[in-house]
């Protein structure tokens, strides 16, 4: 045989003629029967068997096939009246616009004419990317004259109400312009200037966009189901032909019978509007055709457009092999690199690998584990390509014996593959990373904690999807270019995505808090999990006995000649301190890497935390070392947190009772207050702000009132905290929860708002129907007097609920909006690439940007955007800043 | 028609834009590797289009100035419209 691959070298969209849907039709449809009594098709009904067999044993009466090799065959309707395609009206709009009503002239001079079709031809020529702007620029030019150059007649606004309809502007009132009407202006155009406003009209003359013929699809392309009742059920296309077969007769007998005109215009709207929901069922302005139950009807453009629609559905929506979804759970004790993948898993999951004489014994030993023992394999393919299915093969042991260099094994997954990692919604790069195999017990994917922020993971029931790469430059290119390591920079803002969170970070203040010493026993063990395999330093006492600091095993990690001054988390506040001689032990200084003073938290070691500590290790030691750092130093921190024992109980939000009355007074206090500017404003006396009315000023007065009142009582009750209580080493370390959080619990949980305003909305005048209509005070608009730790009244927990919902809802309305502007942004972006000039094109060279990001700076590889940090290396250099 | 019309060229958010004449577009293509089809367009009718009078064919250079990424240099090709 001869090459039988063609290649498609151009595809030419075009519109149909009336005579092409005649000739391609085998069936004129002049019935809106589709059934006789027999449930046998009707002859020129919409069912008509010359349409195509879908019914197994029949035979087509047009190609002779039966219904497995039949193609079917495309019918046509000869309608009454011309209808608009409303897909064509926006070319329809133009076209009338810019030619003459009266002569089909294009209303520019013939010497333009000329001069413009002689520019036409040099630019499909030379410039053929500039014939959009140049058709655009004749149709608008030439929709300016009023006047017809050629035949000296006026010329009419023409005004289009969507969907379908024009008008005319004649002496200032506006005449309908019916379709045939329409249909003769279009094909009075010359040719020579169809050509000019960029239609061929070799191929697509104007007056085809008005149909006088309508094609009537195959019926494979809309075949009825059987219900389980009996009863046959039409595709909504079928449906949609039967109203207009029915209105085209309809029109028909009223033409013939010369009724009135209004009584024909009716039918020939009506027409039009079943037409017209035939082909797009979702356009403005018409009401969409229902079924009988209400539901809208899917018809041809509904079938394409969208998510479910043949292009996004169907054409774009890819489904792969080698892929497994399950439940995700922590696992402290991988590398960040690694995935657990469950064996049961591991066992579906396979690399195809090629048998060597150097690993023919491991390949025997994975024929003869077979399918369901791990480490195993699924299938053998042979050298002349034949796959044998060991779940079906009896003897593997001299099958494994027959094996020999070229033969194909597909084993099981084993520790040290390598698979591509996701969590939906996949919104960056980071969504998607390779991480290394190791195959666990137990039916979920384990990670390691500190990934969850470049997947914005948790463990309440997240599931993600592991991808197996099946050759070899694909495995290149995961370990290469996605390996999570490669990874802790993000792109989007010039810092690391991957840090510690929550747990490592009271663990990381805890361990290098300057009240914590350390036994020998506590530095084995802490050094032990973190597979330290170098000298234990000299203690840092001798007596009474060995004791050592945690910022001790912390500078064992460091690289030698790293240096840092940074302010920690915990510097604010009460800890304030400007510079490294702090009491406070709360300003970094690592210098020749020894953590000297400044205890480690958020600020230094935190996720989406630029210009770190860790930050810098990531820059300046790179992904191995980071990586390095994260699986050893951080489980450090974990496993001390958990000598320590780290909880939070009641006692961290209570507060003593003189507290508690400090935080009342403050409360009255502002309640007296409200009511005296409540009582003011009642007496007139109340200055509105500019631009409020009395009562808005009423309520941004309160607002600050109690606003402030809060915050008082949220003050007394964070300087009764206990510095040590863990709650409140969360909220300063940055772990988990702020300041507010806490007063919330211990102090008062303060006003509940809805859409920025206290809460009135409910019964008339009053949120409840337990105050009085109009009650302003503070009870009765949303404010709650009491903390968590004192407990809700009922009233309270309603106005809490109340406003709680507002959040839930936010969430939920960005999420959807977000979701949608990502993917308008992926699809204008997709295919820019950066070219070795540093210039940002489109994949045929046309520009986007002439340096990318005008500066040629990547985000993930630079410090927060900029090139050159020069403060960071003086501080590198001379050790010291400013 | 006021005695004093106003040049957009002149308000302060306008940067630089300077005619490339038809005779020096080859060279400017080869200088920033570029055929005539890739570049981004700017028609005839544009406020500084019809201010520096560009022609079609001819290549307007626009020099903008930015606090963080400094100088920057687009060009663009002048089309009718
Ligand atoms: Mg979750
Ligand atoms: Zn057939
Ligand atoms: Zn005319
Ligand atoms: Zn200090």
């Amino acid at each position: 045989m001869v090459d039988p691959i063609k290649r498609i070298s151009a595809i030419k969209l075009s519109v149909l003629s009336p005579d092409e849907i005649r000739k391609m039709s085998k069936v004129q449809i002049i019935t809106a029967e589709t059934y006789d009594d027999d449930g046998l098709p009707i002859q020129g009904g919409v069912m008509d068997p010359r349409l195509g067999v879908i019914e197994p044993g029949q035979k087509c009466p047009v190609c002779g096939n039966t219904m497995h090799s039949c193609p079917g065959h495309f019918g046509h309707i000869e309608l009454a009246k011309p209808v608009i395609h409303v897909g064509y009206v926006k070319y329809i709009y133009d076209l009338l616009r810019s030619t003459c009503w009266k002569c089909g002239r294009v209303l520019l001079t013939d010497k333009e004419i000329n001069e413009y079709l002689d520019l036409q031809r040099r630019l499909e020529k030379y410039l053929p990317f500039l014939l959009p702007v140049f058709h655009e620029h004749i149709k608008n030019k030439a929709s300016k004259n009023s006047i017809c150059p050629h035949c000296g007649a006026p010329q009419h606004k023409i005004k289009l109400e969507r969907p379908t309809t024009f008008y005319e502007e004649e002496k200032g009132s506006f005449r309908k312009l019916a379709p045939d009407e329409i249909r003769n202006r279009l094909s009075n155009i010359p040719d020579n200037d169809v050509r000019l406003m960029g239609i061929d009209p070799q191929e697509s003359r104007p007056e085809w966009f008005v149909l006088t013929v309508l094609p009537v699809p195959p019926v494979q392309v809309r075949p009825s189901i059987m219900l389980e009742t009996g009863i046959r059920a039409e595709d909504d296309l079928t449906h949609k032909l039967v109203d207009i077969v029915r209105a085209n007769q309809r029109l028909r007998e009223s033409m013939d019978a010369a009724a009135p005109p209004i009584v024909i215009d009716d039918l020939w709207e009506l027409l039009q509007y079943h037409v017209t929901t035939y082909i797009d069922n979702e356009v403005p302005g018409i009401p969409p055709a229902k079924h009988r139950t209400g539901r809208a009807l899917k018809t041809l453009a509904q079938r394409l457009k969208g998510k479910e629609g043949r292009f996004r559905g169907y054409l774009s929506g890819k489904r792969v092999d080698f892929s497994s979804r399950t439940v995700i759970s922590p696992d402290p004790n991988i590398s960040i690199n690694e995935v657990g993948v469950p064996e049961e898993a591991a066992k579906i999951l396979t690399v195809p690998v090629r048998v060597t004489q150097w690993n023919i014994e491991e390949m025997r030993n994975y024929v003869i584990n077979g399918p369901y023992k791990w480490p195993g394999a699924n299938y053998i393919i042979r050298p002349d390509g034949k796959r044998i299915d060991l779940r079906y093969f009896k003897d593997r042991k001299s099958l494994a014996s027959s094996l020999t260099p070229g033969y194909v094994v597909e084993r099981h997954l084993i520790d040290g593959d390598i698979a591509l990692f996701n969590r939906q919604p996949s919104l960056h790069r980071m969504s998607i990373m390779a991480h290394v195999v190791k195959v666990l017990p137990g039916r979920t994917f384990r990670l390691n904690l500190l990934v969850c922020p470049p997947y914005n993971a948790d463990f309440d029931g997240d599931e993600m999807n592991l991808h197996i790469p099946q050759t070899e430059e694909a495995r290149a290119e995961a370990r290469e270019l996605m390996l999570v390591q490669k990874h802790i920079m993000s792109p989007r803002y010039g810092g690391p995505i991957i840090g510690g969170l929550q747990d490592y970070i009271s663990g990381g203040y805890l361990l290098t808090s300057k009240a914590t010493v350390l036994t020998k026993e506590d530095v084995i063990e802490l050094l032990g999990v973190a597979k330290y395999a170098g000298d234990i330093p000299e203690p840092a006492f001798y007596s009474p006995k060995e004791l050592w600091t945690g910022k001790q095993l912390v500078s064992l990690f460091l690289p030698e000649d790293f240096t840092i001054r940074m302010k920690s988390s915990v510097n604010a506040g009460r800890l304030r301190c400007e510079d490294d001689d702090c009491l406070h032990d709360s300003f970094i200084v690592i210098k020749k890497g020894k953590l000297l003073t400044g205890v480690i938290d958020k600020k230094s070691i935190g996720s989406q935390q630029p210009e770190s500590l860790y930050h810098w290790i990531v820059k300046e030691y790179g992904g191995d070392f980071a990586r390095e750092l994260a699986d050893r130093m951080f489980k450090m921190f974990i496993r001390y947190i958990e000598k320590y024992g780290f909880t939070m109980s009641l006692d961290d939000v209570d507060i003593p009772p003189e507290a508690q009355k400090e935080i009342k007074e403050i409360l009255n206090k502002a309640e007296e207050d409200v009511e005296k500017i409540i009582e003011q404003a009642r007496r007139g006396e109340l200055e509105p702000l500019p631009g409020r009315t009395v009562e808005e000023t009423v309520e941004t007065k309160i607002m600050e009132r109690l606003s402030k009142a809060r915050d008082e009582a949220g003050e007394v009750a964070a300087n009764y905290l206990d510095i040590f209580n863990n709650a409140f080493i969360m909220a300063r370390t940055g772990a988990r929860g702020n300041i507010l959080n806490l007063t919330q619990m211990s102090a008062t949980l303060g006003q509940q708002s809805i859409r920025g305003e206290r809460i009135n909305r409910g019964y008339r005048n009053r949120p409840l129907p337990h105050f009085k209509p109009g009650d302003l005070s503070p009870y009765a608009r949303g404010f709650v007097y009491n903390s968590f730790r004192l407990g809700l009244s009922p009233i309270e927990l309603f106005y809490h609920a109340a406003g709680g919902r507002e959040g839930l809802v936010d969430t939920a309305v960005r999420t959807s909006q977000s979701g949608y502007m990502q993917r308008r942004l992926i699809n204008a972006l997709l295919d820019v690439r950066i070219e070795y000039d540093g210039s940002a094109r489109l994949p045929d060279g046309t520009f986007v940007q002439f340096t990318y990001g005008n500066d040629k700076v990547d985000p993930a590889k630079s410090d927060h955007g900029k090139a050159v940090n020069v403060d960071r290396i003086i501080e590198r250099v001379v050790g010291w800043r400013e | 028609m006021s005695p004093k019309k106003f040049s957009v060229l002149d308000h302060v958010l306008v940067p630089k834009h300077e005619r490339i004449p038809i005779s020096e577009v080859p060279k400017v293509l080869k200088e920033i590797n570029a055929t005539i089809n890739q570049l981004p367009l700017i028609r005839t009718s544009d406020p500084v289009a019809r201010e520096l009078g560009a022609q079609p064919g001819e290549l307007i250079k626009i020099e903008r100035e930015d606090e963080y990424t400094g100088k920057t240099i687009v060009y663009r090709l002048v089309v009718i419209g």
